[in-house]
């Protein structure tokens, strides 16, 4: 197991790599990077001494090595346009983001999971009917779209939840969360929704067919000669069976709610990493840009290390393998 | 009832499966019965309704299949008909069934004693403590080398063999009146698949369990059945001791069914064949199922169904052993 461990944790640094290449040739891609901290008209032996203040005279390679290190420290250098240190703005927006991807991604696994497990028992009856509808439009219709059409009907025309904003937060340390007041928590509902809806179907579907698949094979029919209660039958050995699939998407899909909440917290002004990646894209503020990107792929690259870590939890038949590498 | 009332009695069971394009008779009106610690063999090519048989007497036929006549008799008590969570208390508990593959047949998420415990605590109310204790004498019992370590290993970690032993210990959880082994050795190297028949044999005797051996292995047969009942397009051909029909079969499908075992004494360069092959259930001809491949074929045969007649110890549908007269009305 930690041989295994290690060995994945190599794979990450790897894949880490990789996305720091990419975030740092962005710096060299988008026009010369003194050129977006000075101004128009400031004289050349200025900016050749900012440009030699910054080490960026030094060769490329040299320069990266910096850049990782730095990163590493998580140290991403300072916003173009905010003129604060990249990480302390990440800090600030983190929470924001994460307790609204946490809330979308328990919305959608509760419901998609009760969803998929009901249709997949009973898929001849209406409610399953209703559920396979229900994910269709889920599925087909774009994120924006459904926080439009909630923020009009539940802020506009009956004003239950408000449109935009986080609500009031308290501070726990650096940690703001809305997770401690009224307001807070109301805030949450309409962008965790939106942002977990397409999650909460594809979790549904996958749970369906899954369902479907076990309990077609021959371990249920022999529980069922068992004579066992078809609550255990149901519950205990066909759902769990449906798991591993069910433990992939989840996992996945967290990193896709956390990286791609973007269009959600762009739709609700959500203050978190997403809004501040949008701001840094039409600004083109390229510390922030580099920095979400290595900082996404940190986040996936964890989820899957927990993810596989998860499976063996679950599945007996994947220790061995692991435990005897091929 | 009388003192010696078989374990089970199944009385002109029918069992059809409904599907877009009509019924299908599956079961077609079967009866026998099955004695304290007997072994009923029951041989037909595939899609001859021996697995429906056994599906139909624990009651898992699932939909679209139903049991659409008939009676089942557990003990003297009839079970056909009997609500499902009452069902579902006797399977397991008076009825124990071992499936074909047990590779498949146990969860592979579960320890082998979770399953064990989970079924014994099922059908009893020993704490769990005990059940796990009855656990491991049940492995001991099928001979399972150090029960006691190896009840906690998971499925994958057994062998086929062993993980069939597993099976039978759960199918005996609860010691059943009957076992129904559906192909149990079908999956199995041959080495292994007489350890097992062998252990079904000494379980059988030791418990007083009737058995029901659903096979389509002849060798299984002989070697471990007391009666056999031979089945075609969900008919019993013929039903009799396992040693009669063998060495003298009367249905002419028994017949060519014996002639094609290939035998070490007879020095046969070719082995009998059965012309044709067993007619879809969608498309049973009229008469004996059997004539098209018959090679004793005459003209009643093709209209008038034969039904079973005693004929020295053994039971046989076909009109070569019919002395009663024609039916003319009868027009399948």
């Amino acid at each position: 197991m930690l041989a295994f461990i290690v060995r994945r944790g190599l794979q990450a640094i790897g894949v880490l790599l990789a996305v720091g290449i990419i975030a740092f040739a962005m710096f060299r891609f988008a026009g010369d990077p003194v050129n977006q901290i000075v101004s128009l008209d400031t004289p050349a032996a200025e900016r050749e001494q900012v440009r030699r203040s910054l080490g960026l005279d030094d060769p490329v390679p040299v320069q990266f090595v910096r850049y990782l290190a730095k990163a590493a420290q998580g140290d991403f250098g300072v916003s173009y346009q905010f003129r604060q240190p990249v990480s302390d703005l990440l800090a600030e927006r983190m929470p924001a983001t994460l307790e609204l991807a946490i809330c979308a991604t328990l919305f959608a696994t509760i419901f998609g999971v009760l969803m998929g497990v009901y249709s997949g028992l009973s898929r001849d009856s209406i409610l399953a009917k209703v559920f396979q509808t229900i994910s269709l439009i889920g599925i087909s219709l774009p994120t924006f779209l459904i926080g439009i059409l909630l923020i009009y009907l539940f802020a506009v025309t009956l004003g239950w939840l408000p449109s935009y904003g986080r609500g009031d937060t308290v501070k726990l340390g650096w940690w703001s969360t809305g997770f401690l007041t009224g307001s807070g928590l109301k805030a949450l509902i309409m962008p965790s929704i939106t942002l977990g809806l397409f999650q909460m179907t594809l979790i549904m579907r996958i749970v369906r067919a899954e369902m479907l698949e076990v309990l077609r094979a021959d371990y249920i029919k022999f529980a069922r000669a068992r004579g066992l209660t078809t609550r255990a039958i149901n519950f205990g050995h066909a759902l769990k069976n449906t798991l591993v699939p069910v433990i992939t998407i989840v996992g996945l899909q967290l990193g896709s709610v956390i990286a791609f909440a973007i269009i959600t917290e762009t739709v609700f002004q959500w203050p978190g990493m997403g809004l501040l990646f949008v701001q840094a894209v039409q600004n083109v503020d390229i510390p922030i840009m580099a920095a979400y990107l290595l900082l996404v792929a940190l986040i996936f690259v964890m989820i899957n290390l927990a993810v596989d870590i998860l499976y063996t939890v679950v599945d007996p038949r994947l220790r061995t393998t692991i435990r005897q590498p091929t | 009832m009388s003192v010696t009332q078989p374990v089970l009695s199944v009385r002109d069971l029918r069992v059809e499966f409904v599907t877009r394009r009509g019924v299908l008779k599956a079961i077609d009106g079967i009866s026998f019965d099955i004695g304290k610690g007997e072994v009923l063999g029951v041989v037909g090519e595939s899609g001859a309704g021996k697995s429906v048989t056994g599906s139909a007497v624990i009651g898992l036929i699932d939909p679209p299949g139903r049991i659409a006549g008939g009676e089942i008799l557990l003990s003297g008590m009839r079970i056909d008909n009997l609500p499902p969570e009452e069902m579902r208390k006797i399977r397991g508990k008076r009825i124990g069934m071992i499936f074909q593959d047990p590779l498949t047949s146990l969860n592979p998420l579960y320890r082998v004693s979770e399953q064990l415990v989970e079924t014994i605590r099922t059908h009893t109310n020993l704490a769990a403590g005990a059940a796990r204790k009855r656990a491991i004498d049940l492995l001991a019992e099928v001979g399972i080398p150090a029960p006691d370590r190896r009840i906690d290993s998971y499925p994958h970690e057994f062998s086929g063999g062993m993980r069939q032993r597993v099976v039978i210990a759960l199918a005996l959880c609860a010691e059943p009146e009957l076992i129904i082994a559906d192909e149990p050795t079908t999956a199995l190297d041959v080495s292994v698949q007489a350890q097992i028949i062998s252990l079904l044999k000494r379980l059988g005797r030791e418990h007083g369990t009737a058995i029901m051996l659903v096979t389509h292995d002849m060798g299984v047969i002989a070697e471990t059945a007391d009666r056999v009942a031979v089945m075609y397009a969900g008919r019993i051909a013929e039903i009799g001791p396992v040693r009669d029909v063998v060495k003298n079969p009367l249905h002419p499908y028994a017949k060519g069914l014996m002639g094609a075992i290939p035998s070490l004494e007879n020095d046969t360069d070719r082995l009998v064949q059965i012309p044709g092959s067993m007619p879809r259930l969608s498309a049973i001809p009229p008469g004996c199922p059997f004539n098209p491949r018959c090679p004793f074929v005459f003209d009643r045969c093709r209209i008038e169904r034969p039904e079973p007649v005693q004929h020295s110890q053994h039971r046989v549908a076909c009109h070569l052993y019919d002395q009663s007269p024609v039916r003319s009305e009868a027009v399948a």
